[in-house]
């Protein structure tokens, strides 16, 4: 298992695309979850999002799994979005 | 191509430790953005000296003014707003409290030409002494070269907040990673081997790394801060909606201020500025009032926003005190921070910025900034000394990677500081009445920065570091002599009359280049030792000296 060419490229891909979205979708949920106001879940947000996106690169850069990390980031991404909505409508 | 191939195979291999691929995501996330961190780090290092920078690259104005009494700086503000922008909208006041602030300057918009305001919108320094506009040359002064540290200049916000964002985040993983591989981070930290090639770049980039560390991760963190809404925006959609207004809602509720309200078109005079002044002090004590932000002045709903002073408080934000405009009550006092994750957010931005900072810790800021400087070069310079040796020792020929690096390297460490002492260079030989001349100086950096990369590289790369550093050293050395021969505000003049932010200009900038001089010969010497002392061939591949 040998890691560059296209491999390298799609874990590369996984962790600055596929960590973005979980971040995002990371600081949309735990924002609603810490905190009561719109406005303080979205400030929230931003702060742990940058937390998230960092630890999920350098997750990916450990496992070296590329197809791991994409089933990851997108199931959790999808998850979060989802629950955050949720959050969202309550609120 | 073969060689690349077994390279990237050990560097990367598939199944590994974690200080192990923690080394890799080190090496390569610290790589990418690196020089554009190096010139984020020299200018943002240099912001924390940004307005005493303005004022020497503004040689004509008087002392600052900073500690005139609130109740004798108001009454000229007011005055000059009267005469300038009758009608406006908007008066915002700012008074000389501290070194943020050197003068009393006044910003007005929408002021009514009918009236007979001369512009609808404008910004003046004014002279308390007289109440007259201070006049100086046009400068981007100390506060372009702030701004560039995350302006990146010539780039539309569109693309200069995505860059200086994935820059600040690769920089963020690269200290996380950093971190996790020197688990003997305390050892490691009184460790300095010299003169051993790579082990020595290591232990300096360690030390300069580990000391400032508290630093360096928090002003990444912070910095990323400032970029959150535009980085992440589905993160606040999530909570206000995607269309156009949603970004501007959810701005309103979280940073205005309560109590702002239309016009309501009714002429009514603008109560006494001294009983509002008078009662903020009341509250926060006295000539702790950083500004006066009057909105519909002369209007029946005119509002006044009375900030407070940031010297006492590290956050970013501040006390606020919302007058009503015609009758002099108050409606609004406001604490610095309306919840916890505010306070947060704004202590972070409060820590980046360093405002509060009074003399000793400013010059801690900017050693901090110096040791981020140093930390980002010797990674630097440590990945391609490293690959040299390696070229060495395999007596294979060094890759076009390898070089390119290497040149990069030179142009950047060393040309940044010969275009920003070109910076100042415009500044004093540029004519006063030059057109644009602002803009001028900062082509003269970016120009003098790009000719430094074009020397770096068609010049063998030892000798370029030392005609660069040279160049740099001379430069800034030089400054104060520039300085002497073109203004009357020179150390002759501003050491006796204690001027200390001028002489501190002129002294730090000696200092500098002095620093540069001795690296240049520093490495000049050792140049001269590997051509004595190697024979011909070993030396030339020692020195990247390629033909």
């Amino acid at each position: 298992m040998d890691m560059h060419g296209w491999r390298l490229i799609s874990l590369i891909a996984a962790g600055l695309l596929g960590g973005y979205a979980f971040a995002s979708a990371a600081g949309v949920f735990l924002g609603g979850v810490l905190t009561g106001s719109r406005s303080e879940a979205a400030m929230t947000g931003h702060l742990l999002g940058f937390v998230v996106y960092a630890a999920a690169i350098v997750w990916v850069a450990h496992t070296r799994r590329p197809g791991l990390a994409w089933l990851v980031f997108v199931t959790g991404a999808i998850t979060l979005t989802l629950a955050g909505q949720a959050l969202v409508a309550q609120s | 191509m073969s060689r690349r191939r077994s390279d990237s195979r050990a560097a990367t291999p598939a199944k590994a430790g974690f200080r192990q691929t923690m080394t890799w995501l080190h090496t390569w996330v610290g790589l990418t953005f690196i020089w554009l961190l190096f010139f984020v780090f020299v200018t943002g290092t240099a912001g924390y000296f940004d307005t005493e920078i303005d004022r020497w690259m503004q040689p004509e104005l008087p002392p600052a003014q900073i500690g005139v009494d609130a109740s004798d700086s108001v009454p000229v503000l007011l005055n000059h707003a009267r005469l300038v922008a009758p009608g406006a909208e908007q008066w915002f006041l700012s008074l000389p409290v501290d070194r943020n602030q050197p003068y009393a300057s006044l910003f007005w918009r929408g002021a009514d030409p009918e009236q007979g305001a001369q512009q609808t919108s404008g910004n003046a320094l004014i002279d308390l002494r007289d109440g007259a506009v201070l006049q100086a040359r046009d400068t981007g002064g100390g506060q372009l070269l702030y701004q560039m540290h995350w302006r990146l200049h010539y780039l539309s916000r569109n693309y200069s907040d995505w860059i200086i964002t994935l820059a600040t985040m690769f920089m963020f993983v690269a200290i996380i990673a950093g971190v996790i591989i020197h688990k003997r981070i305390f050892r490691d930290f009184f460790t300095f081997r010299p003169g051993k090639g790579q082990r020595s770049w290591l232990d300096a980039h360690n030390l300069l790394s580990v000391a400032a560390l508290p630093f360096h991760l928090m002003i990444t963190y912070s910095g990323l801060l400032f970029m959150g809404f535009s980085f992440m925006p589905l993160v606040y959609s999530a909570y206000y909606g995607t269309d156009n207004g949603a970004r501007g809602e959810f701005f309103a509720e979280v940073f205005d201020p309560p109590g702002l309200t239309a016009a309501a078109g009714e002429a009514a005079p603008l109560v006494s500025l001294a009983l509002v002044v008078a009662e903020a002090e009341q509250h926060w004590g006295e000539n702790r009032v950083r500004s006066l932000d009057i909105r519909h002045p002369g209007d029946a709903n005119a509002r006044i926003f009375v900030h407070e002073n940031a010297e006492q408080t590290v956050a970013n934000s501040e006390g606020l005190l919302v007058f009503d405009g015609s009758n002099g009550s108050l409606i609004h006092a406001l604490p610095s921070a309306t919840s916890t994750t505010k306070r947060i957010r704004d202590v972070s931005l409060g820590l980046h910025e360093g405002l509060f900072a009074a003399p000793v810790l400013r010059w801690l800021y900017f050693f901090s900034g110096v040791l981020g400087t140093g930390m980002v070069a010797t990674g630097m310079v440590m990945w391609t000394v490293k690959r040299r040796e390696q070229a060495v020792r395999t007596r294979v020929p060094p890759s076009a990677g390898l070089l390119l690096v290497e040149k990069l390297n030179v142009g950047t460490i060393a040309g940044l500081f010969v275009g920003i002492a070109a910076y100042f260079w415009a500044n004093r030989l540029l004519p006063v009445d030059f057109v644009s001349r602002a803009d001028w100086e900062a082509h003269a950096l970016f120009l003098t920065w790009a000719a430094m990369l074009l020397h770096a590289a068609v010049r063998p790369t030892r000798q370029a570091w030392v005609e660069q550093f040279a160049l740099g050293g001379l430069a800034f050395a030089a400054l104060p002599v520039l300085n002497w021969l073109t203004t009357d505000r020179h150390l002759g003049q501003s050491v006796p009359a204690q001027d200390w932010v001028l002489a501190g200009f002129d002294l730090t900038v000696l200092a500098l280049g002095l620093t540069l001089l001795v690296i240049a010969g520093y490495l000049a010497s050792r140049l001269g030792y590997v051509n004595r002392h190697l024979p011909h061939d070993a030396a030339a591949s020692t020195l990247g000296v390629s033909r």
